[in-house]
């Protein structure tokens, strides 16, 4: 039994019918952890790609350090960090929190990077016609640049999405009960893997496929030329 | 009345290694319309750039309505001017693209009303009804509602006229105004700037490779060469009877 669940060994499909509802409790906790880490990784994100932007070097430089750092380090040894370390400094947060907060560290070091090419990519011509008609340089930002910009992010930030929910497993060494985790206390408890792990398999291709679908359309749906302001 | 609105006093542009404008000499009246012409490369565009403080400059002085364009008075006398002066200066300036650079997110009315609105504080609905004028001006009243991806290029650059003229600008720059567009269209829009040129107000500087408009509409044509004028009049002495070698060789590839 799990989270109030009664498993049937009677047949491999009773089983796997079983199961079904622990499993989903599981992902539910997958998804959760997925989104909430990719909200942290897109607002930490769009921080580091101002600052790496900032013209003053000092400003500049140190974000440039600390992206690189945490992008060059493996998400489990900052998750390991997080959890072990900062309880010593008297910041203890839930096991799902850290894990969370970790994936979205990690990847707010690939989405500033997302940020700052969709930002460069919108033309100089646009900047110079902003400059010519004395926009200022927060309006230009704001309503020359940005919406010009969404539709060029999108659909890099949609595959890191992907990514981030592929990553939500690691959790499970921080006793994060997502996916997973379940499906493995399952596994031990039955001392049947094959069929825990077969359909969280399963699960996970499901969850993707839908998010990149998703993605996929709000891609097709934002027009082009950005986001249009009447 | 006889102040130049446009002083350039020795002016030196560099990219680099590369001399674009040589101790550049060059005045403009108010009112006056002015082409420029020359072959690719020879500073034409720069002098319109620097105007609208898109690039600055190295040296010399650049004087517009009789106040220093890239400097400002300091403590100890001329300083590089802050961006606070170059967005007063700038107010005097508007400018037409030659890929018309407007705003593609936005509708053809919201990229003419946006600068009127936030920066000179203009109601909505008074920008909407000057906009509305504008663009009956230029011949695309119907085409308000629009997206600038939905007109032909000659629409869309019409469109950046009436929205450099929504500023109100005292000096009217035009890079290369057609020279994006198919030759088809390049009379739409030369129709407009040829009205506009009817303007006793306006200054107008004009860089173009359309000689027959240049003849037509300037007061004087000068022709730039290696960052410097090389030769100037009015156009029918300068396209009739140019004194430089160097004009002359180049009137005659760009005509035949």
């Amino acid at each position: 039994m799990l989270f109030g669940f009664e498993w049937d060994l009677s047949s491999p499909l009773a089983f796997a019918i079983s199961i079904m509802p622990i499993l989903l409790t599981g992902m539910l906790v997958t998804i959760q952890a997925a989104v909430l880490g990719f909200a942290v990784a897109l607002v930490l994100g769009l921080v580091w790609a101002v600052l790496k932007s900032a013209p003053i070097r000092l400003i500049a430089w140190p974000a440039t350090v600390i992206t690189e750092f945490i992008r060059d380090t493996p998400l489990l040894v900052q998750l390991f960090f997080l959890y072990y370390v900062l309880p010593e400094y008297g910041i203890i947060l839930p096991a799902f929190m850290t894990g969370a907060l970790a994936l979205g560290i990690q990847y707010s070091a690939y989405t500033a990077e997302v940020y700052r090419a969709g930002l460069q990519a919108v033309p100089a011509d646009q900047h110079e016609a902003a400059r010519a008609l004395n926009l200022s340089t927060a309006r230009t930002f704001t309503h020359i640049v940005v919406p010009q910009a969404i539709p060029r992010i999108v659909p890099a930030m949609g595959n890191y999405l992907v990514s981030i929910m592929k990553d939500v497993p690691v959790l499970s060494v921080v006793t994060v009960l997502e996916m997973l985790n379940v499906a493995k206390i399952v596994g031990d408890r039955t001392f049947d893997y094959l069929i825990p792990l077969s359909l969280v398999g399963g699960l996970y291709l499901i969850m993707t496929l839908v998010a990149s679908a998703g993605v996929r359309l709000l891609d097709d749906w934002l027009p082009k030329q950005g986001i249009p302001l009447k | 009345m006889t102040d130049p609105i446009i002083k350039f006093d020795k002016v030196v542009k560099r990219f680099g290694d590369l001399t674009v404008l040589d101790e550049l000499d060059f005045e403009v009246k108010r009112g006056e319309k002015v082409s420029i012409i020359g072959p690719s490369g020879s500073g034409k565009s720069t002098v319109l750039r620097i105007l609208m403080t898109l690039e600055g400059i190295q040296d010399g002085m650049v004087t517009v309505d009789g106040e220093p364009l890239w400097h400002q008075q300091g403590t100890n006398g001329l300083e590089p001017a802050s961006e606070a002066h170059l967005r007063k200066m700038r107010g005097r300036l508007g400018m037409v693209f030659q890929q018309f650079n407007l705003f593609p997110h936005m509708t053809v009315l919201r990229n003419i009303t946006e600068a009127p609105v936030k920066v000179l504080g203009m109601s909505k609905k008074d920008a909407r009804v000057r906009a509305e004028e504008l663009l009956e001006r230029v011949g695309l009243a119907d085409q308000a509602s629009k997206y600038p991806h939905q007109l032909s290029g000659g629409q869309q650059q019409r469109v950046g006229i009436a929205r450099a003229l929504a500023m109100r600008p005292d000096i009217l720059l035009f890079d290369e105004p057609t020279s994006a567009l198919d030759p088809e269209l390049v009379g739409e829009v030369l129709t407009v700037i040829g009205q506009l040129a009817e303007e006793h107000d306006l200054t107008m500087l004009l860089v173009t490779h359309e000689m027959r408009f240049a003849r037509e509409v300037s007061d004087r044509v000068c022709f730039f060469d290696q960052g410097r004028i090389r030769e100037q009049g009015a156009p029918e002495d300068l396209f009739t009877a140019p004194t430089e070698e160097r004009t002359r060789e180049f009137l005659k590839a760009v005509l035949n």
